[in-house]
């Protein structure tokens, strides 16, 4: 055991460091809210990463991953969370990427690795439905063998940004008399272009739309878009998953966001001091930090342990679930840090199309509609009660 | 002991329900929390009607001889509605003032407008830097001859653009953070210098920034003694507090309810997730912290006119309560409806973003817990002397 970097380490990491500080876009710095991006800004740093060959650096090298150790990636994170980086979106890269390289065949990677890679091709994931969210297999969408084709029929829902998206990976029952709904489910990938497909933004209560439900009616996809073997899809869904869970845990982002915390709490006043000096503030900055580093720590041994050659198991639920739990009282504790000016509604306003919101500290715009936007976390990717349950199962053994 | 309401006070609820029942339905609000004006003038005057605006005034006032209990009722049944006409603002801020410190003369003015409902005001109280503190005041009023001369910067005023008139709080003298030398105006909003940038809130509602550049200010409009208003600012405050602790109630009341019947509809692994024991306990700890809000609101509000360390004790001890309770049920309604909660479309969402921005308004859970705590400490040295 050793916490020391070596030589090695401080060289990648001024050496990353330099890189993102001089390729960066400009436009992008200081940027606070994804959601509010053009597409074109959304994937500017993914393909200037993708021309570096540090776009996927999760992946097997030979697939155009970089080979990093589990040192250099919590390198590479926390580097990218001091810019404050907007990441290549993870629908491509941490899930359908990893799906398609271990359970696609030969021309199916070549068809859509570099896509990914590169940032050309933006990815969206069809699996929740209004039926079917914890109880996921419980999925109705169907997808009926016609010749050379599949013919998806169904509704998904909570597909994030299906708006720019130009592909789509979509669970679809495939074998409605299967004994178990988990089997006759398949993994499908479809061109958002293919007639039928309908995307309808949703609200959410932050005032963005970053949400859609997706609509298919007679959606034709050829069947080579089928990944891996027919009704085998809750196997890759759930390697998806367990992928997606590893990535959640969001360390190097929330200790970037302690960080902007205390900035304001040392901004903002309470009885003339810095908010910050106030003892009772202070100690839930405390907390929030000392829980971080728990998670912080259980994410390197996690990590460490995949070095080994042990897939992200069960264990990834503890990730998911401490760090959107740490996520969330961020947020919380931001709003609470700006008071009044926790209230003012900036987005849409004014409605010059200037942005400038004249009203209230910069920092304290994004802090109500970003707690609120934040209880999303504590739902999505098997909501943190399904995270409970697996742990439960897989782990105690009850 | 007594915890029913009078005869006046049921009828007041039941006639507030049926109104907000037939005209207040969630998309009615929502259509006009987007519109234009951002609340509904017509609304006003049918709460002017029913006498809502006359319900906590005395009858020598003009009013139904009612007192904070009625405020009390009102302000529960707008929070199931998630209301967001001026009621606080105007009947219990303003009116409050007028009420315990307005002359004769500011009280034929004022009050008889606003029970009619003609006559919306707002209350600019908070400063940019002054976080909570109603001392912390670097709004400034100058005496003048006749007339005071105000300048500063209130922050977030709440129901501003469409209050025809302020109550503005203003250092006549002293430090910025001083306790003395503190007064109370009314001001026209449309008087000479005084600008406001308007907006809307991320609960629905709409808020200014008012700016004042030497305004001037008749000395008529001066509210209770020059120097001498914290004392009054904090009892109407005291009353402010406890009418949003009624609201929270309210809300929290349809937040948990909404959330058990969806529980019941929404099926997951073949049956309703409200079969689950997780989210069992868990709606039943909502059920409790709604319970305890509701004790906490009547303990607050019965206190309301007891000698002032009783009475800030109970406020700040109530909204601590409410703060708690308001954040636990707003997070766990949203978790139990799972993504549903997330969306605009869904009525709840909107209760949690009312309840959490409640706890930021006069005061949040760690302001109203060290004022309790010092007030218990000073309690504790006084007995000890």
């Amino acid at each position: 055991m050793n916490l020391e970097f070596t030589p090695e380490e401080v060289a990648f990491r001024k050496e990353v460091r330099e890189f993102i500080e001089n390729n960066y876009p400009e436009q992008l710095r200081g940027v606070g809210a994804r959601e509010d991006l053009n597409k074109e800004d959304m994937l500017a740093w993914h393909q200037i990463l993708g021309q570096k060959g540090w776009s996927v650096p999760a992946w097997p090298e030979k697939y155009g991953g970089t080979g990093w150790t589990p040192t250099q990636k919590y390198i590479w994170s926390e580097e990218n969370a001091r810019m404050d980086t907007i990441m290549p979106l993870p629908f491509g890269v941490s899930m359908v990427g990893p799906v398609i390289y271990t359970f696609g065949s030969e021309e199916m990677k070549a068809k859509h690795l570099p896509g990914i890679r590169d940032g050309s091709v933006w990815w969206c994931q069809g699996y929740s439905e209004p039926g079917a969210g914890s109880d996921l297999a419980s999925l109705k969408t169907t997808a009926v063998r016609d010749g050379d084709h599949y013919v998806i029929n169904g509704q998904k829902t909570w597909t994030t940004l299906a708006q720019h998206a130009d592909w789509g990976f979509f669970l679809c029952r495939t074998d409605p008399n299967a004994a178990k709904p988990q089997e006759g489910i398949s993994f499908i990938l479809a061109d958002m272009n293919t007639p039928g497909i309908e995307v309808k933004p949703i609200k959410t209560i932050d005032g963005g739309v970053e949400v859609n439900e997706t609509w298919l009616t007679d959606v034709r996809v050829p069947v080579e878009n089928l990944v891996g073997k027919e009704n085998e899809g809750w196997t890759y869904a759930k390697f998806l998953l367990a992928h997606e869970r590893s990535g959640i845990a969001g360390v190097a982002r929330s200790k970037r966001g302690v960080e902007k915390l205390r900035q304001i709490a040392s901004t903002e006043l309470l009885e003339g001091k810095p908010l910050i000096n106030d003892d009772d503030f202070l100690r839930k900055v405390s907390q929030l930090e000392i829980d971080l580093t728990a998670l912080e720590f259980t994410e390197l041994r996690t990590l460490a342990g995949e070095a080994q050659g042990k897939g992200p198991g069960p264990e990834s639920s503890i990730l998911k679930v401490k760090g959107t739990e740490i996520q969330q009282r961020l947020t919380e504790l931001t709003l609470e840090a700006v008071g009044h000016y926790g209230h003012p509604y900036f987005r849409g306003f004014p409605e010059d199309g200037s942005n400038e919101f004249p009203i209230g500290p910069d920092y304290a715009h994004q802090a109500a509609p970003s707690y609120f936007n934040m209880r999303k976390t504590s739902i999505y990717g098997g909501s943190n009660e399904i995270q409970r349950n697996i742990i439960t199962k897989m782990i105690l053994g009850l | 002991m007594d915890f029913n309401f009078s005869d006046e006070q049921t009828m007041i609820r039941d006639s507030l329900a049926r109104l907000l029942r037939d005209q207040y339905d969630f998309d009615t609000r929502r259509k006009v929390t987007g519109s234009e004006a951002g609340w509904r003038p017509e609304m006003w005057q049918q709460f002017a009607e029913l006498g809502l605006l006359a319900a906590p005034f005395s009858e020598e006032d003009g009013g139904l001889g009612g007192g904070s209990i009625d405020s009390m009722v009102i302000m529960e049944e707008f929070g199931k509605a998630l209301v967001v006409e001026p009621y606080v603002p105007t009947i219990v801020c303003a009116g409050g003032f007028l009420k315990h410190a307005g002359t004769p003369e500011q009280k034929s003015e004022h009050l008889e407008a606003i029970i009619g409902g003609e006559r919306v005001f707002a209350f600019a109280y908070a400063e940019p830097r002054g976080r909570y503190d109603l001392n912390d005041l670097e709004t400034t009023a100058k005496k003048d001859g006749d007339a005071y001369t105000l300048n500063g910067h209130k922050a977030v005023v709440v129901g501003a653009p469409w209050a025809s008139h302020l109550i503005v709080t203003a250092r006549t003298s002293g430090d910025r953070r001083d306790k003395d030398g503190i007064s109370v105006f009314i001001v026209e909003k449309d008087a000479k210098g005084v600008t406001t940038r308007d907006y809307p809130t991320v609960d629905g509602r709409r808020a200014s920034e008012v700016y004042f550049e030497n305004v001037t200010v008749p000395a008529g409009n001066l509210i209770g003694e020059e120097g001498k208003a914290l004392p009054l600012i904090e009892r109407i405050v005291d009353e402010a507090t406890v009418a949003v602790c009624a609201e929270a109630m309210g809300a929290m009341g349809v937040a948990h309810k909404q959330t058990v019947e969806y529980s019941k509809q929404r099926k997951q692994f073949g049956i309703a997730i409200g079969k689950f024991q997780v989210l069992q306990h868990r709606m039943v700890d909502m059920f409790m912290e709604h319970e305890q809000s509701i004790s906490m609101t009547y303990m607050a509000t019965l206190k309301l006119d007891e000698d002032e360390v009783t009475r800030k004790k109970a406020v700040s001890a109530a909204k601590v309560r409410i703060g708690q309770g308001g954040r636990f049920v707003g997070q766990e309604a949203i978790q139990i409806h799972g993504g549903m909660g997330m969306t605009d479309e869904l009525a709840v969402g909107h209760y949690f973003k009312r309840l959490t921005m409640i706890d930021s308004e006069y005061g949040n859970v760690d302001f109203h817990m060290r004022r309790y705590s010092r007030l218990s400490g000073e309690d504790q040295a006084m007995a000890a002397e």
